[in-house]
């Protein structure tokens, strides 16, 4: 029985892999052990709960490749011409909860155009959309960007923007610093005390005072931050009508006519949007034109907001509605931030998805 | 039989023996004192198994053992969905410890989590690697930093000495477990305010993949009569 069903996934996964060559795409193939410190460095220490590490005496870490969106990007970068279209099939191993299997498949569709990111989005989504039309999947929509917009148009520091764009797709320290930025909730007591000691005897006199510097972190790094600090502390509050829009932008969710036509509204008041409404109004009409219903795609600006790191434009998900047991069957969409890491100053207009063959095929059989 | 796993030595294991020992059950070490074999007087049901603490969690979730004494923090470090293959039966009120995370003192403008995580994003700007972090409690650490939202830090494994390696360059902060702090304080470092992440104590668990046969139960019940254990 275990035979048949890897024949059958097997069979699906080709099936899928097929359709993405004849869309335009080039099969590669990628290492399964990839270096640890690239991806560490990309989504941090959060990684090692997802991924197996093992390790090399020459090479030092290693993890069993966790996603095939790394190497691809890195042999674009390396080798590729613009522009490229990728598809994969093969096998990813992470750690699960819960019993799920901890090596499954994903078969993939990459797609690196920086001349029209609304045509991209659309036929990246359209083609997924197309292939998993007959099972009757749940479809969703968002797009980060939006919220980004919004953290880079607030009228206050450079260094709160910095923050708070920073932890875009860590909800909680989000709401947090925009609280207080925005006046809402308490200076930490320690940090009053600190700020109360630094304008009585001045920031020299009071890391004179504290215990001795020791490790890497000098005590010019520390006086630098209580600078920052104090600067932090005179600067304005962001304002109750900001605060309140960009919750609003986080809030907003509906059919993705409905968002366009709120997102214009709150550009009226808040000009940065304009060019996130501009933006998703080229992306439906290059969806339209590719014959999606757009008036019936539901779209939420923060939809995969905390398990999509580095997905900084649109993003989407296909799920059996009727099996919450299931994973998701599909995801995808765009990851520029995420070359721009990798690339070190480089970067590339990036957008794909991938599919689970696993999944797929214990929607159509309806069991697991 | 039901086989009750215990520390196989030091306080813990004396602080275990007593605190059978206060609800009338007499559990002792036998042969020479350097044999780790042991008895529960009066409970032929019972067998008892001596164990290094920080290999009763392993025992516990093979099945190995039925019951077993051992720290919270070992356990919810080593087994990855604890709840799932064990069932706290009674904190027993000693081996406290604290997990905690820990600074130099000398950063004045760190107290908090928040602080730290701000600290780290400068400190990678600045020095081009992520801020390290000391400490052997690599799954609860990730966890809680993770749940807090603190990004831009790296573990570094320690598994002893943790307090020295902010003065030996080897990290920027330490998490580690202590009971009064005094050892983080004469290492000039300091915990941060809300940087405790887990209170631990010597705990009993029963472990959910041992064969809880006839057998196993009967012993069970002849020493929740003494202990008022249920499981």
């Amino acid at each position: 029985m275990k035979n048949d069903r890897r024949a059958r996934i097997k069979e699906e996964a080709d099936r899928l892999a097929n359709s993405f060559v004849l869309a335009g795409a080039l099969p590669v193939e990628t290492d399964s052990l990839l270096p640890a410190d690239v991806l560490l460095d990309l989504y941090g220490e959060d990684i090692r709960a997802r991924a197996f590490v093992t390790h090399d005496p020459m090479l030092g870490e290693q993890m069993l490749r966790p996603d095939f969106t790394v190497p691809i990007v890195q042999r674009h970068m390396a080798e590729g011409a613009e522009p490229a279209r990728y598809t994969y099939n093969g096998s990813v191993w992470r750690k699960q909860m819960g019993g799920r299997s901890t090596e499954f498949t994903q078969v993939g569709y990459e797609l690196f155009d920086r001349t029209d990111p609304a045509a991209a989005d659309a036929e990246v989504f359209s083609l997924f959309a197309g292939m998993l039309a007959p099972y009757g999947l749940k479809v969703s929509t968002g797009d980060m960007s939006v919220l980004l917009a919004a953290v880079d148009g607030l009228q206050t520091t450079d260094r709160r923007r910095a923050a708070l764009r920073r932890h875009v797709w860590r909800p909680e320290r989000f709401v947090k610093l925009l609280e207080r930025f925005g006046g809402l909730s308490a200076v930490p007591e320690a940090r009053a005390a600190l700020l109360a000691e630094v304008a009585a005897v001045g920031a020299e006199g009071v890391v004179a005072v504290a215990s001795a510097q020791q490790g890497l972190r000098s005590e010019a790094e520390v006086l630098a931050r209580i600078a920052v600090l104090q600067e932090d502390a005179q600067a304005d509050a962001i304002s109750r009508e900001e605060v309140a829009m960009v919750e609003a932008v986080l809030a907003l969710k509906g059919t993705s006519s409905d968002v366009l036509a709120k997102l214009r509204d709150m550009a009226v008041n808040f000009a940065p949007l304009q060019a996130s409404a501009d933006a998703m109004e080229d992306r439906l009409m290059a969806l339209a034109a590719r014959r999606v219903n757009v008036d019936d795609l539901p779209f939420a600006v923060s939809f995969g907001r905390t398990n999509m790191e580095y997905y900084d434009g649109f993003v989407f998900g296909f799920t059996a509605e009727n099996r919450p047991d299931l994973p998701v069957v599909a995801s995808g969409g765009r990851y520029d931030a995420l070359t721009r890491v990798l690339g070190q100053g480089r970067s590339i207009a990036a957008v794909g998805g991938v599919i689970r063959p696993e999944v797929l095929v214990a929607v159509q059989e309806g069991v697991v | 039989m039901l086989k009750l796993g215990i520390p196989s030595k030091g306080r813990l294991q004396d602080k275990t023996i007593e605190w059978f020992a206060q609800r009338g059950v007499t559990v002792q070490r036998t042969g020479s004192e350097r044999e780790y074999s042991g008895v529960v007087e009066g409970m032929n049901g019972v067998e008892l198994v001596l164990l290094s603490a920080g290999e009763i969690p392993k025992e516990l979730a093979a099945g190995r053992i039925h019951l077993g004494v051992t720290g919270t923090d070992l356990v919810r470090e080593k087994m990855g969905d604890w709840q799932a293959i064990v069932d706290e039966v009674e904190p027993l009120g000693f081996g406290r410890a604290d997990l905690v995370l820990a600074v130099p003192d000398a950063w004045v403008d760190v107290t908090t989590v928040d602080d730290l995580d701000a600290v780290a994003a400068q400190f990678r700007a600045d020095h081009g690697f992520r801020l390290r972090i000391a400490t052997k409690y690599h799954t609860l650490v990730r966890q809680f930093l993770s749940a807090q939202g603190v990004a831009d830090y790296q573990l570094i494994d320690s598994q002893g000495a943790t307090e020295g390696t902010v003065k030996n360059l080897t990290a920027e902060a330490v998490a580690d477990i202590t009971s009064t702090g005094d050892t983080l304080r004469a290492n000039g470092l300091r915990i941060l305010s809300d940087g405790l992440m887990l209170e631990s104590e010597a705990t009993v668990y029963a472990s959910k993949t041992a064969d809880w046969n006839d057998v196993a139960e009967a012993g069970f019940a002849a020493l929740a009569e003494k202990t008022g254990w249920v499981r």
